[in-house]
């Protein structure tokens, strides 16, 4: 018989700022070491986090703003992990999470890009994305597949 | 963000002696860069056998790095773990730089 441990629903929260995302991203890896996941599986899930978290802080949360709360949420199922990043930031530009499409590096080394590779790696790594803007918060929920313990 | 450097051969062989190459020190890093590679050989092998993890901008930095060499320089990467390795696969940097799984490898490889 197969026994599968999920873990109880976890949350955790830091104030924006610039080690907002190292200090966030220690304390959700900490919940979830009774998982034993593997180093591909922990380091799939701390970049997909990190990108999302990044977003927040540079553009919820802009250097100019007050800042605020980052609030993350886990809850482990059958199906994986799912995650949802709240905050009191600005809105998404356009309503919606960027299409994160894939860079073109077909290009002369000069013009190479530094970045748009965060959305390209979320929703490449991420299932069931999904943001909402509630009120004054904003809401992106995702899912993370992991071998079931 | 600790970079050390040295020459070796006919390398300028650059070493991060962080964990990290994050959002949080990507502008760091980009100009302790600078200041190792500024002279010296024209190949630059960046040992990133400490790194565990890098995300995006970290990746966006090493790219400035290398456009920061100029056309007539070579930016190689030695050593990349699990982690570093799937990011630059993932965005298909890896068609874009020389990569090597150890420094021994690099020098190895890059020897003309």
């Amino acid at each position: 018989m197969i026994v599968t441990h999920f873990l109880p629903k976890f949350q955790v929260s830091v104030q924006s700022g610039q080690l907002a995302v190292r200090s966030a991203l220690e304390k959700l890896l900490t919940q979830l070491e009774p998982l034993h996941l593997d180093v591909e599986e922990a380091g799939t899930i701390e970049l997909v986090l990190a990108e999302a978290l990044n977003n927040v802080v540079e553009h919820g949360y802009p250097p100019s703003s007050e800042g605020g709360a980052i609030d993350i949420s886990c809850s482990h199922k059958r199906d994986g992990l799912h995650f949802e990043i709240c905050d009191q930031g600005l809105p998404m530009p356009s309503g919606e999470t960027p299409i994160g499409s894939k860079v073109d590096l077909n290009v002369p080394m000069q013009d190479m890009p530094e970045g748009g590779f965060g959305w390209f790696l979320i929703k490449d790594l991420a299932k069931d994305i999904d943001y909402a803007r509630q009120g004054n918060s904003n809401h992106l929920r995702l899912r993370l597949n992991v071998r079931s313990a | 963000m600790e970079l050390s450097s040295k020459t070796e051969e006919s390398f300028r062989i650059v070493s991060v002696n962080d964990t990290r190459i994050d959002a949080a020190v990507a502008i760091e890093f980009k100009d302790a860069m600078r200041t190792q590679t500024e002279d010296g050989p024209s190949v630059v092998i960046l040992d990133l056998s400490k790194v565990q993890f890098i995300d995006s901008s970290g990746l966006g930095a090493i790219v400035a790095s290398m456009k920061n060499l100029g056309q007539d320089r070579k930016l190689a990467l030695a050593g990349l773990t699990p982690t570093v390795d799937k990011v630059f696969r993932l965005t298909r940097m890896d068609s874009v730089f020389s990569l090597f799984d150890t420094l021994d490898g690099a020098v190895e490889g890059l020897r003309s």
